[in-house]
């Protein structure tokens, strides 16, 4: 009987694979590896569903009732899970195929972080009672297709800093899209990510006020969440006011994406409410 | 003053010192800087903890800039209070510049700014220019509004625009800070946060405030706790906590509720959160008792200062209290009760019998290892109580974010114009362009797209 951890585990691989599709179209300069990839992260993509589904249905199959957002494992899952749709919308709706090359990997580590990780357990628990809320699916959702919208800005943006100024430079980094659609696509994905954040953050706000009385308790998760929303508020006045773009913008989007890492993983050493997931 | 109609403050130097976005640059990184620092050190900590972790010199440092409780010292107050008029200057002064061009007196269209754009789109149709101009008029008003026309010498132009509103999006968000700030402010002048412990079957009519020490609110009213539950899962896990509130005013029951976390009680304005909860008293502790000697078990139920004369010569056992935490090296060992064993000879032995840990009274090695086997307990509910009148502006403001944001990222004033010129017979050229104040790569894939329709009709 398959589970939800197997299939996971499974679409990890499929994930690599993905990943290896891409750089490889990239470096053999073979378009049809970055078509198969397409197909295959589809794939993957599709068991990712399945099996976040398939552990909600266990989660109520062992008595516990609750949506799969309630601890790491669960979020990363997810985490593969918003960075793999964001990225399929991209590049159906740019019809950019090499783009996916930095991006892919960022599907994959996390999966593969949340399956091969010892640290991290994929049993169901049950939750406690502050996370017994509507509230739970809006505010993750909305939290993590904002990380994903950074984590792909962050791909992009690594993707531009690589790339060669010079338009008649040959090589590897010559093969990637133009710089102008790389940026623009940058900018893109950092302003999917600043709104979402923006809903994730009001959404946990409006929930902490319904539960504990206060929608603003300066809590670790909290603050970190906002210095990243500032970050990123700093780079769009950069760029709408300021005139930035290209590489300075790439620099403050990676800076941004730190930001995001450490909201998300970093704060688990410090001592808070958000210290279950 | 010149009476000439002139922007406010154009000339004023500390009026444009608040309009750079160099500011709003400094102050958000500044914000996000320093907002680190209370991420690091704990906040609002006891004074002992301060003095032990980072010694006399850093807690004498980090009183006078404010760090134990930095998201309320001056300096981030301080912070918040430029954000704000950082906020409210620029957006009066980019208003007085664009309100001309959101709220126009006549929209009006120049077909040779659209001509002169590299991204126009041109391409020859083998149709009659009439046909195709009333094709493309419909098709027009069907993807972006209202069609204008222009004729010139050799053809006809099609002109129309979308979204010129989306230009106030910008100003929406920072409208939104703004109310959030208000908010917060609203609320930390006329709002409360504090806290009450109520026993099961008693009441309370003031609350404890969280800042300032022991300063009590009266609440108008009073609240009483009619019975406490708290259930687990398997694992040992909490599940669920509840209690039973009424509401008493003017001496007549209001209302009687069930709260649980993420659900609780209003009235008149002030909320009562199930925070916390403990065990206010006990009694009737049910013992059981092994002697070392004989291996034989005895099991008595006691009140407390109840003298219990215990077999084979043993003594007397005397149950004193009952307590919450019982602190043994350093450890919490949570609850249990505490009492004595007086020796026939009059020797007292102070003893701890722990509910969680059954062996623990047998590492005394005495006569007897004592254990609790059930007792009657009487719990207090802990309950979080707030009055936030600037909550209201608060979610406002966060209303006002999300539209903001879609409108000022993903909606644009756009304009398109579609040119039509007669060429020989029956074919003419066509130029799709088009402008929008912000995302050019999305318009240029929409001008695309509108000319490959063009180009399918039929």
């Amino acid at each position: 009987m398959m589970n939800s951890s197997m299939l996971l585990s499974i679409v990890t691989f499929v994930y690599a694979f993905v990943s290896v599709l891409y750089i490889g179209a990239w470096t053999f300069k073979k378009e049809i590896m970055a078509k198969v990839g397409l197909y295959v992260l589809i794939a993957g993509f599709v068991g990712n569903t399945l099996g976040i589904l398939l552990r909600w249905i266990e989660s109520y199959q062992v008595g516990y009732g609750h949506a799969p957002f309630s601890n790491m494992y669960e979020s990363l899952v997810f985490f593969s899970w918003t960075v793999a749709a964001l990225y399929i919308f991209v590049e159906f709706k740019y019809r950019e195929r090499i783009i996916g090359v930095f991006a892919t990997p960022l599907i994959f580590l996390a999966i593969a972080y949340a399956s091969l990780s010892p640290s991290i357990a994929d049993r169901i628990t049950p939750l406690i009672p502050a996370l017994k809320s509507n509230w739970l699916i809006a505010h993750v959702i909305t939290c993590f297709l904002g990380y994903a919208g950074f984590a792909v800005a962050f791909g992009f943006s690594i993707m531009y800093l690589v790339k060669p100024m010079d338009p008649k430079a040959d090589g590897l980094a010559a093969r990637l899209p133009s710089l102008g659609l790389i940026d623009e696509l940058t900018h893109q994905m950092v302003m999917f990510g600043f709104l979402f954040l923006s809903i994730g953050i009001i959404t946990g706000a409006v929930w902490a006020n319904s539960a504990w009385g206060t929608y603003w308790s300066w809590d670790p998760k909290e603050t970190w969440s906002l210095i990243t929303w500032l970050i990123y508020a700093t780079l769009l006045h950069l760029r709408m006011m300021r005139g930035w773009s290209g590489k300075q913008i790439a620099w403050v989007s990676i800076v941004g994406f730190m930001a995001v890492l450490f909201t998300y993983f970093g704060v688990n050493l410090l001592p808070g409410l958000h210290s279950y997931a | 003053m010149t009476r000439k109609k002139k922007k406010i403050g154009s000339d004023n130097k500390v009026w444009l010192f608040f309009t750079s976005v160099k500011l709003t640059v400094f102050v958000l990184l500044m914000l996000a800087a320093t907002s680190v620092i209370g991420t690091l050190i704990p906040q609002n900590a006891s004074e002992a903890f301060y003095h032990q972790k980072y010694g006399e010199v850093f807690y004498a440092l980090f009183r006078g800039l404010n760090i134990i409780d930095m998201y309320h010292s001056w300096w981030f107050l301080l912070l918040m209070g430029l954000l704000a008029l950082n906020i409210i200057v620029c957006s009066i002064d980019r208003l007085q510049r664009t309100w001309k061009i959101i709220f126009p007196a006549k929209v009006s269209f120049n077909l040779d700014r659209f001509r002169a754009m590299d991204t126009a789109y041109r391409f020859d149709v083998a149709k009659e220019a009439g046909a195709i101009q009333k094709a493309c008029h419909s098709l027009m008003e069907r993807t972006m509004g209202p069609v204008t026309l222009k004729e010139t010498d050799e053809g006809v132009a099609l002109f129309s625009e979308k979204g010129r509103w989306t230009r106030l999006g910008v100003y929406v968000v920072h409208l939104s800070i703004l109310f959030m700030l208000a908010g917060a402010v609203i609320g930390g002048i006329w709002g409360f946060k504090g806290f009450v412990n109520i026993v099961e079957g008693e009441a309370a009519d003031t609350i404890e405030a969280r800042k300032g020490q022991h300063e009590h609110i009266p609440l108008g009213f009073s609240v009483r706790c009619n019975d406490f539950a708290v259930s687990f899962y398997d694992t040992g896990q909490p599940k669920e906590f509840k209690s039973s509130l009424t509401i008493i005013d003017g001496g007549k029951e209001i209302l009687t509720r069930d709260i649980i976390v993420n659900d609780p009680l209003r009235y008149r304005g002030i909320s009562f959160y199930q925070s916390s909860y403990g065990t206010a008293s006990a009694n009737n502790v049910h013992l059981k008792y092994t002697s070392k000697d004989s291996g034989m078990t005895y099991e008595r139920t006691l009140s407390f200062n109840e003298v219990l004369t215990l077999p084979e010569s043993g003594g007397k056992l005397v149950v004193d209290r009952f307590v919450n935490d019982y602190p043994f090296r350093g450890h919490n060992l949570g609850e249990g009760f505490v009492g004595r064993i007086i020796s026939d000879a009059g020797a007292e032995t102070d003893i701890f019998i722990s509910v969680r840990f059954p062996t623990f009274d047998k590492m005394r090695q005495g006569q007897f290892a004592f254990e609790v086997d059930g007792f009657d307990k009487q719990y207090y509910t802990g309950l979080q109580v707030n009055k936030d009148p600037g909550v209201w502006y608060v979610y406002l403001g966060f209303l006002l974010m999300i539209a903001g944001c879609w409108i000022t990222f993903f909606m644009s004033h756009q304009t398109g114009c579609i040119y039509i010129t007669r060429g020989t017979g029956k074919t003419c050229s066509v130029m799709v362009a088009g402008t929008s104040h912000r995302n050019p790569q999305g318009m240029k894939l929409k001008i695309e797209k509108l000319a490959e329709k063009i180009k399918d009709i039929k």
